[in-house]
């Protein structure tokens, strides 16, 4: 037992070295250091800590109990839940294991690369994570399921998984399921329900470790199991003593604080990006008046929207789930054309399969948000793991010359904004908007400050005048920006009739003439090129002074790991300029003037280089490099670095 | 009638290109009547078509209209009645359009039981890409795609209809215009999904395929019309009638063989059980009438009442106004 203690309190003393202590003052800008110095504290900024287990083991729940209670505690968070495809893949096996990584401190703009401590509920996931822990880090091991057979389903060679896996780290063996079997005898629950509590032992364990009050964990897991109070009961007990047994075995060590960047006043949420779609579409009806419908179908890792919108019929929001993919845009392009702001959405699989209907909401101008989560193709592919790559499909994706508009979120909270973004342009433009997010951020969750709704501008879509309401109104007659009226069905002397064949410009009737047909090409290109006028000029970050020769270029959803890299790097002296589109059709209408200021543009994106492509055929000029990454995975930073290095060399 | 409404009201300015003696010219001239009869004004009513001939007649009515893509109608007119229910939707689908490319849409629109009528043109064929074989097509039918004559059994639109749980299933013809008219009334009156279909003719690359049915000289005696509340009476003198034989229905004259008029079914297409109807639908003109008129109309929710119902009973009960009500409903914590 001594010795067990003395390995605890090492691993605690390294845990302070690793962790910031900061006084929890509010709005206070600076830490206090003072008592850092005294207790020999070394500065990092934040923490990530690692859950893994079977995918039946609640990792997902856990972890997310833990970001929310530090997220609540002023922690910056973010999150990367990383699971299998499969949802009860065989107990034990390489194929199931579940993780659910996040980070939490202050400048936190990913979840990490590496962790500082892993909970590895089975051998199974210490060998699929032990690749994720960081030197010295830290391993909170389940020893209770390391018997023989267990190692077997692992793939183990040997009894000592943590030397075969040559573990340099400081491990912490937990007998995580006899101390749950203990905390829960008499409890009258059967030997199932005990061990489905395991996860929340390790909780508690991990909510000891950083000082978390359990308070707030008790308050997620009332909201989680408040229907059934026998098992509500079961965890909270569970939840104790995971926390107790850390306090037991090591009673006298001081606790600590991580905080984060003083936050703006306001109430605040954490919220995953798949959520903040939802939200942002909800409030974009709010601010348009006009009524939300989504029509979608079920495809990882796109549900969780449909999952939110169907809530939110406590807000008169109309989620449909219909028959296929096809269905789910074709309904929505039904409900846009009744009037209502409408979506659909989807990931890539599903995107292929709405091609045809999108390029007659592109024909008919109608407004429409298609909502692509993108994930690692093609084909099936890696349902649950995050790609970039279906940039070309958005772009070009369809038959004949089929512009439309395609932005890309590129964060958790970002998706609420860029999602509010993809409706006004739907809206104002009368054109299908795609939405690019990714697995990535979709899952992903980050601190986000609940907005009030005047933050958010007016959506005024181009009804049509009740003075054109006269019988003799053209549907594609255009406003001085290119725009078609919108006539609601249901308006006096506004009947009109859509449809996929191409009509005269001018009598709206159905027209074969090719010099027609080359007219409304181009009055459809140059319908979305206007948009460039109505979104944001492109920002660069890092090279306020304009000395830098090199841009970091990426979009979408890599935004954290890009800037955290271009930040590191020129904390390190090395001078990089950083920038990160959101808008990719069109382009920023500054973009041609930022890429002239550089020598080198790198662009780095998770596919083969779509991005780099399109940026080259549209700028010539630019001397583009590559960083691409296909692997289902986020980058590292430690990767980009190394690669812009190599670059930069 | 409702004296408000010409059939004129609906004619749009078009002109209408379909083929000289094409069935859909008879079919469009009904809808414009049995619309203006119905009273519910142009601009309440919406039109909402797939691909194919028939598929051009949005365009033909002054009304809200949208032309769409293959097989997507029943999935398009979906969304637009969910989102504007106080319009009255008709979609048109021929056979191609609504039950090969579009059949997935078709049962589901039916199972869900959107309020929307549908009327289905079927003339066995694609005329639209010049002649191929279709899925309502006879086994062995000669055409462009199946020069030997087709391998497959086709589809009996009733059947799957009834198998979609189709609430509301009538039958006509395109020369039988004041059935087709009283058909595309009562559908509309229907509260949910309404399946019509119309044998329609393709003048150019199916001529005269209904014709063992339609035929002038064979039509009283090879179809039967059949009415709410009447007994199902057939032929050129009403002399003959429908009996039920055992599981079987049968042909009868009436004062032969013991049959009198009092043997006679009596049409009742509002009972809730639908093995008549079925049994009814399926006769095909030759040991027994083609059933025309409305062969099945019973009451059963409709998914856009239920929708609107249950979000008008969720706001009730939680009373939020704003996203801003839901989200501070849930986990927050407060900073300054």
């Amino acid at each position: 037992m001594q010795a067990k203690l003395t390995k605890i309190r090492n691993i605690y003393l390294t845990l302070r070295c690793k962790i910031i202590n900061l006084k929890s003052i509010k709005g206070q800008m600076t830490p206090n250091h003072t008592d850092d110095a005294a207790l020999g504290v070394q500065e990092l900024e934040n923490v990530v800590v690692r859950f893994s287990g079977d995918s039946g083991d609640g990792m997902q729940l856990a972890g997310n109990i833990f970001t929310n209670v530090s997220a609540s505690v002023g922690n910056q968070v973010s999150t990367f839940p990383d699971y299998p495809a499969e949802i009860r893949a065989p107990q034990g096996s390489l194929s199931g294991v579940s993780g659910f990584q996040v980070s939490i401190g202050r400048n936190v703009f990913t979840p990490g690369d590496c962790c500082d401590v892993l909970v590895a509920m089975n051998p199974a996931a210490l060998k699929r994570n032990a690749g994720f822990l960081k030197r010295n880090g830290i391993v909170i091991f389940d020893v209770d399921s390391c018997k023989e057979a267990d190692l077997k389903k692992a793939e183990f060679k040997t009894l000592d998984p943590i030397a075969e896996l040559g573990i340099n780290a400081q491990v912490l063996e937990v007998p995580v399921t006899s101390m749950t079997k203990a905390a829960l005898e008499g409890s009258g629950l059967d030997q199932k329900s005990v061990l489905k509590c395991r996860n929340i032992f390790a909780l508690g364990l991990i909510c000891w470790l950083f000082d978390r009050p359990l308070e707030g964990a008790l308050t997620m897991l009332k909201a989680k199991f408040g229907k059934k109070p026998a098992i509500f009961e079961a965890n909270s007990k569970v939840l104790t003593a995971g926390f107790d047994y850390g306090h037991n075995i090591h009673a006298s060590v001081s606790t600590y604080r991580i905080q984060s960047n003083p936050a703006m006043p306001g109430i605040y949420t954490d919220i995953n990006g798949n959520t903040a779609t939802a939200w942002g579409l909800i409030m974009a009806s709010e601010r348009s008046g006009r009524p939300l419908f989504l029509g979608s179908y079920p495809i990882t890792p796109a549900t969780d929207i449909l999952h939110e919108l169907a809530k939110r019929k406590d807000l008169g929001v109309k989620a449909v789930q219909m028959e296929d993919e096809i269905a789910g845009i074709c309904s929505a392009i039904g409900a846009s054309f009744a009037g209502s702001l409408a979506v659909t959405s989807t990931s890539g699989p599903g995107l292929a399969l709405k091609g045809e209907a999108l390029g007659l909401a592109v024909m008919a101008e109608l407004p429409l948000v298609v909502i692509d989560v993108q994930r690692g193709g093609p084909s099936t592919g890696l349902p649950t793991k995050t790609e970039q790559t279906d940039l070309m499909q958005a772009l070009y994706g369809r038959n004949g010359e089929c512009p439309l508009a395609v932005v890309a979120p590129t964060s958790p909270t970002d998706c609420f904004d860029m999602a509010f973004e993809a409706c006004r342009i739907a809206l104002e433009h009368m054109t299908p908007v795609i939405l690019l997010s990714d697995a990535f951020i979709g899952n992903g969750s980050s601190a986000w400050r609940v907005p009030q709704a005047n933050e958010y501008p007016e959506i005024h879509p181009p009804l049509l005048p009740a003075n054109k309401a006269n019988g003799s109104w053209k549907p594609y007659e255009r406003q001085e920006n290119l725009v078609r009226y919108w006539a609601i069905p249901g308006t006096e002397g506004a009947t009109h009739r859509l449809g996929g064949l191409e009509k005269d410009c001018t009598t709206s009737a159905i027209s074969t003439h090719p010099g027609n047909h080359e007219q409304m090409v181009e009055l459809r290109r140059r319908k979305i090129a206007n948009i460039a006028l109505d979104i944001p000029s492109q920002r660069v970050h890092f090279d306020d002074d304009h000395t830098a020769d090199t841009l970091l270029l990426g979009w979408g959803g890599t935004y954290g790991h890009l800037r955290t890299a271009a930040a590191e790097l020129n904390a390190h002296g090395r001078k990089i300029a950083f920038t990160q589109l959101r808008y990719i059709s069109p382009l920023p209408a500054n973009m041609g003037e930022i890429l002239a200021q550089y020598k080198k543009v790198i662009v780095a994106e998770l596919n083969t280089g779509m991005l780099a492509d399109y940026l080259q055929m549209h700028f010539p000029a630019a001397e583009i490099h590559r960083i691409n990454k296909v692997q289902g995975q986020p980058f590292l930073v430690s990767e980009l670095i190394e690669k812009i290095e190599n670059i930069l060399n | 009638m409702n004296p408000q409404y010409t059939p004129a009201d609906f004619k749009s300015d078009q002109s209408v290109r379909w083929c000289a003696g094409c069935g859909d010219h008879a079919v469009l001239n009904c809808l414009h009547k049995a619309m203006a009869a119905l009273g519910v004004p142009p601009h309440m009513t919406a039109v909402i078509s797939g691909i194919g001939c028939s598929s051009r007649l949005p365009y033909y009515c002054n009304t809200y209209g949208f032309h769409t893509i293959h097989g997507r109608a029943a999935a398009i007119a979906s969304g637009f009645k969910i989102a504007n229910p106080q319009m009255t939707v008709w979609q048109i689908s021929g056979d191609g359009d609504g039950l090969a490319i579009g059949g997935n849409h078709f049962i589901h629109a039916l199972r869900r039981n959107i309020d929307i009528n549908i009327l289905l043109l079927n003339n066995e064929i694609y005329g639209l890409t010049k002649g191929q074989y279709s899925p309502t097509s006879p086994r062995g039918f000669v055409s462009k795609s199946s020069p030997y004559g087709t391998t497959e059994d086709p589809f009996i639109p009733a059947e799957l209809a009834f198998g979609a749980r189709a609430t509301f299933f009538a039958r006509s013809i395109d020369v039988e215009l004041e059935t087709t008219r009283a058909c595309m009334i009562s559908a509309a009156r229907h509260k949910g999904a309404a399946v019509t279909e119309i044998l329609q003719n393709c003048v150019i690359f199916n001529n005269g395929i209904h014709n063992p049915v339609a035929e002038k000289t064979v039509r009283a005696s090879r179809t039967i019309t059949l009415r709410q509340g009447e007994k199902m009476l057939f032929g050129p003198n009403l002399e003959f009638g429908l009996v039920r034989d055992g599981f079987q229905l049968k042909a009868v004259t009436i004062g032969h063989d013991g049959y009198t008029l009092d043997d006679v079914l009596v049409h009742d297409a509002h009972t809730a059980s639908d093995i008549l109807h079925r049994q009814l639908a399926l006769m095909d003109g030759s040991d027994l009438p083609l059933a025309l008129g409305v062969i099945r109309d019973v009451e059963s929710p409709v998914y856009n009442e239920a929708l609107q119902a249950q979000i008008e009973e969720v706001r009730a009960k939680k009373g939020f106004s704003s996203l801003r009500d839901v989200i501070l409903a849930g986990e927050t914590w407060t900073v300054g």
